[in-house]
């Protein structure tokens, strides 16, 4: 692939924390090469701020290979960017050209409040997690892992499933700002496997209840999630996710 | 867990908004099928009777009054589930994503939902009220009276305003069905991944024969139009 320079102009949101009103700042960045990834573009955009003695743009980031989930972003109205599949720590600057206006948003969400600039507070997904995100294990002497035979098939989904790195990319892509990819893959990523079995019913039920409670929006299908999620985990688990909610209400009292 | 936290969550609520609307599907193959008389040679006479029916059987009577509180229902619950879920981003997006990541009309279903309304109100003032509280010119077919309801769609459907109303009704009902067929499923739960590509295509296929049929029956009627049955009767 071809290396090349360019300057871009950044639109990037500037917020002081969650209590105050936000708004664009513009700068421009020259000399930016196609073989960056997008947050190493910040990285240059930063240092410059520091040494001008400006306030640095605040962003989430932690492994920088797309397995962490800390990296957010809104690019030009795409959540990650416009690269399918990929976080933003994965977008490199080859997806853009001379010359380019980039806009910069945090993921938005009433259930993300920003807590400065592009970082937003995702521990609303923390806690759907504690709502019953997990399967009970007693102590004592490891289990051996392959003593239950699980069929391929639903190892493959349930492993599919676990791909989800908890991001948020679909809260910020849904216009209900719906949870509802994320709950699910955590869901099915448990129900599938003979483990996750025990408590399937109360998980459905919990974690929708907690996923209502931090205010988040209801799904309504337009399957934006999967278009914009990093670990393309499918809406059949939506599907999933609702046949066991449903299933857990007709049976639980 | 209670039926009323059950109905209050999110999922509770997209399963009332996918029972009633397979519920209006079911009902619009009915209706549909006897529109379809118009369409065909002796379609006044044949219409009439199948009218006729719908009025006075008793399931249908019963079935019509689950239908109002269907639509009632998908109507309140919609623009309820549309209000709440625009209030959880208060601070939109400055560039949206628009088509890029959703179609138009899966993020339109509300203003899909309140042109189908409209369209609604108007039909059912038209037909539904005459036809259940008087105002309709009677006929004899055999000795016995009949309503004529379809000398009331000759006079309707003469006037320009009312056949654009009723193109819009049936163009928004078809994007409407578009989306909504399989989004009942999927909140349902009734979907997989071998499964999705045959709703999607059913889905389709309906959203598109449904609405053209009751787009025909005004332009039938506007331009005088009639398919030659070769004599025979079409349904009743």
């Amino acid at each position: 692939m071809e290396h090349y320079h360019m300057n871009l102009t950044l639109k990037v949101w500037r917020q002081k924390n969650s209590q105050t009103p936000g708004n664009f700042e513009t700068y421009n960045v020259n000399d930016v090469s196609s073989e960056m990834s997008f947050l190493e573009m910040f990285d240059v955009l930063n240092e410059r701020l520091i040494s001008e003695g400006k306030e640095p743009v605040t962003f989430d980031h932690d492994c920088r290979e797309g397995i962490c989930g800390a990296c957010s972003m809104v690019i030009d109205g795409r959540a990650h960017g416009p690269w399918g599949g990929t976080t933003t720590c994965q977008l490199h600057m080859r997806a853009f050209k001379n010359g380019d206006t980039i806009v910069v948003e945090p993921f938005r969400a009433n259930a993300f409040p920003v807590i400065k600039d592009l970082m937003v507070d995702r521990s609303a997904f923390d806690r759907i997690i504690q709502a019953g995100g997990f399967i009970s294990v007693n102590t004592g002497n490891a289990v051996d892992g392959n003593a239950i035979p699980i069929d391929k098939d639903d190892a493959d989904k349930a492993f599919a499933a676990a791909a989800c790195i908890g991001c948020g990319a679909c809260v910020a892509a849904c216009k209900n700002s719906s949870a509802m990819l994320f709950v699910s893959a955590k869901v099915s990523h448990l129900a599938l496997l003979p483990q996750g079995k025990p408590e399937e019913k109360q998980r459905a039920l919990q974690m929708i209840t907690q996923m209502d409670k931090e205010g988040f929006g209801g799904c309504t299908n337009t399957y934006a999630c999967e278009a914009e999620c990093p670990k393309e985990i499918s809406v059949m688990n939506i599907a999933r996710l609702n046949r066991q909610f449903l299933k857990a209400s007709i049976e639980e009292e | 867990m209670k039926w009323k936290q059950v109905f209050a969550s999110s999922i509770g609520k997209k399963i009332i908004m996918a029972l009633t609307g397979l519920f209006l599907i079911t009902f619009l193959v009915v209706h549909a099928y006897v529109n379809a008389n118009v369409l065909f040679t002796n379609g006044e006479e044949n219409f009439n009777r199948a009218a006729h029916f719908m009025g006075s059987n008793i399931i249908i009577r019963i079935a019509e009054i689950g239908l109002f509180a269907g639509i009632i229902l998908h109507v309140v619950q919609g623009y309820m589930f549309e209000i709440s879920n625009r209030g959880k981003r208060a601070n939109k997006y400055a560039v949206k994503a628009g088509n890029a990541t959703s179609t138009w009309y899966s993020r339109s279903m509300a203003l899909l939902g309140t042109l189908i309304l409209l369209f609604l109100i108007v039909h059912i003032a038209q037909f539904w009220v005459p036809s259940r509280f008087g105002g309709l010119e009677e006929v004899t077919y055999d000795g016995n009276l009949y309503h004529n309801l379809y000398a009331r769609m000759k006079a309707v459907f003469s006037q320009e305003w009312v056949i654009a109303l009723y193109l819009l009704g049936c163009f928004s009902l078809a994007w409407h069905l578009l989306h909504g067929f399989q989004s009942a499923f999927q909140t349902m739960g009734w979907n997989d991944k071998k499964y999705f590509p045959v709703i999607r295509q059913v889905g389709a296929w309906f959203s598109v024969i449904v609405p053209l049929i009751f787009a025909l029956m005004p332009l039938f009627m506007y331009f005088g139009w009639e398919i030659p049955s070769g004599g025979l009767t079409f349904l009743f």
